[in-house]
């Protein structure tokens, strides 16, 4: 017999069931009982750089959208610095990085309002896009879905992209490029949809 | 571009104890579960970076679920601590981290606008809690044993007890939602979310034991759960997560 490993063994994924928003956004599920719901302020008022509003849908196999997602966003400043104690360096006070939205229980929606984030280091010594990062879970979804969002406005920086480039097939790099649309309220406004399956499916990360 | 010091990466993700995108047995999955291969990423910031919590956004009564939502006294049935470590595949605490849960009424009743359920909610019990792991990574939650419930996939499938876990870890990778089950609930092995997961020895590790030196006499029983991430090498050698 050889020596045995002693690692322990990471806890399995389940699914967040239907009931989600108790735990993570309990003013949707119908009840207020926090001082304050987390992630509603991604950016907060200090943030520098371009506001903007992204917002989008969850679409399943038979082409419906999912109406009880809930998607959390993890990003980097408009330096390209994420809030963390290995994030590249210092951000604005009171900037998280960090939001969790849930789709509207009727139509599907999604949205939140942030700043766009910077280029990000990437590994040895290149740089990736502009992008966030995105992970949702809903019933159904039996381990969270990892995801990235980058901007359609930034064609040169997405064609240098390590990341979009990793993916062998080019057409499936579209599923990740939010386009810009009309601004609204003075805001650019990028729409994103994830397909979960069928046609166009979002390519998921394995990170 | 900031110069940063090379971090460590991450152990890969063992696909193989979770459960897959598609699990037939529990047909929800099967029109929301992708049909691709994930792209495997090596680690970025974008990954081993993380969103951060502090006691100043979360209250102290966060973590006691008698207490949290009660209004006219406390919630019905039997009271239970949960209480355990959140640690890496190396056994190392890690602290400060935000663990939050749900669960249903000890009669199996979710306060959600959309469970119709028959068995009555309890004034005085919301359902969620949160708290942040301590320096050795430990957490506790005082609540109510949930109740186990029927739901619609065959027309009589049934959960068995469990709270619903959701855990941050130091970066966007470890990010990881599970459930919490009670040893000895026989609903456990013929549950179809259960039986999602490949791995029998991942299922057993879902199951909380029955944590006797944990209970307070006369008053609450407790169980242990220990949740694990992954962990990080801890040698650096020639891989480099960003420039030289």
């Amino acid at each position: 017999m050889p020596q045995t490993l002693d690692y322990l063994r990471e806890t399995a994924s389940q699914t967040a069931g239907p009931y989600v928003h108790i735990g993570l956004a309990p003013g949707a599920a119908g009840f207020d009982i926090y001082r304050e719901e987390l992630g509603r302020d991604i950016a907060g008022p200090n943030a520098t750089g371009q506001r903007i509003r992204v917002e989008g849908l969850v679409i399943d196999g038979m082409g419906s959208p999912v109406k009880d997602v809930l998607l959390e966003v993890w990003q980097a400043n408009s330096q390209g610095r994420y809030a963390h104690p290995e994030g590249g360096g210092a951000v604005e006070d009171g900037f998280r990085g960090w939001g969790r939205v849930i789709t509207d229980f009727a139509t599907g929606e999604w949205g939140f309002d942030t700043v766009k984030p910077g280029p990000v280091p990437g590994r040895n010594g290149t740089r990736q896009a502009p992008h966030l990062n995105l992970w949702l879970v809903a019933r159904g979804i039996n381990i969270g879905l990892n995801t990235r969002m980058y901007f359609a406005d930034e064609a040169q920086a997405n064609a240098d992209d390590p990341v979009l480039n990793l993916i062998e097939w080019e057409n499936r790099r579209a599923t990740l490029i939010a386009p810009r649309g009309e601004d609204r309220d003075g805001l650019p406004v990028y729409r994103f949809v994830i397909r979960l399956q069928g046609d166009g499916e979002t390519v998921f990360f394995d990170i | 571009m900031t110069a940063a010091t090379a971090a460590a990466e991450y152990h890969q993700r063992d696909r193989r104890l979770h459960p897959p995108a598609l699990t037939p047995g529990y047909k929800t999955s099967v029109a929301r579960s992708p049909r691709y291969s994930m792209i495997s990423l090596e680690n970025t910031l974008s990954e081993i970076t993380g969103p951060r919590f502090g006691h100043s956004d979360i209250d102290a009564l966060d973590n006691d679920l008698i207490r949290n939502y009660a209004r006219s006294g406390d919630p019905v049935g039997e009271r239970i601590i949960v209480h355990g470590r959140v640690l890496d595949e190396h056994g190392r605490p890690v602290p400060n981290t935000l663990v939050e849960i749900w669960q249903a009424n000890a009669g199996g009743r979710y306060r959600h606008k959309k469970d119709s359920y028959l068995a009555p909610i309890d004034p005085n019990f919301g359902g969620c809690g949160r708290t942040l792991t301590d320096a050795e990574g430990r957490y506790v939650f005082r609540t109510i044993k949930p109740g186990a419930y029927p739901w619609r996939n065959l027309v009589n499938n049934w959960r068995p007890a469990h709270i619903h876990v959701s855990v941050f870890g130091s970066g966007f990778l470890h990010r990881l939602i599970t459930q919490l089950y009670f040893e000895g609930d026989p609903l456990i092995p013929i549950c179809p979310i259960v039986q999602t997961i490949p791995d029998p020895d991942a299922i057993q590790q879902l199951i909380a034991r029955l944590d006797l030196n944990a209970t307070i006499p006369l008053d609450s029983i407790a169980y242990k759960f220990d949740i694990v991430l992954r962990g990080r090498r801890s040698t650096l050698f020639e891989n480099r997560l960003e420039g030289n």
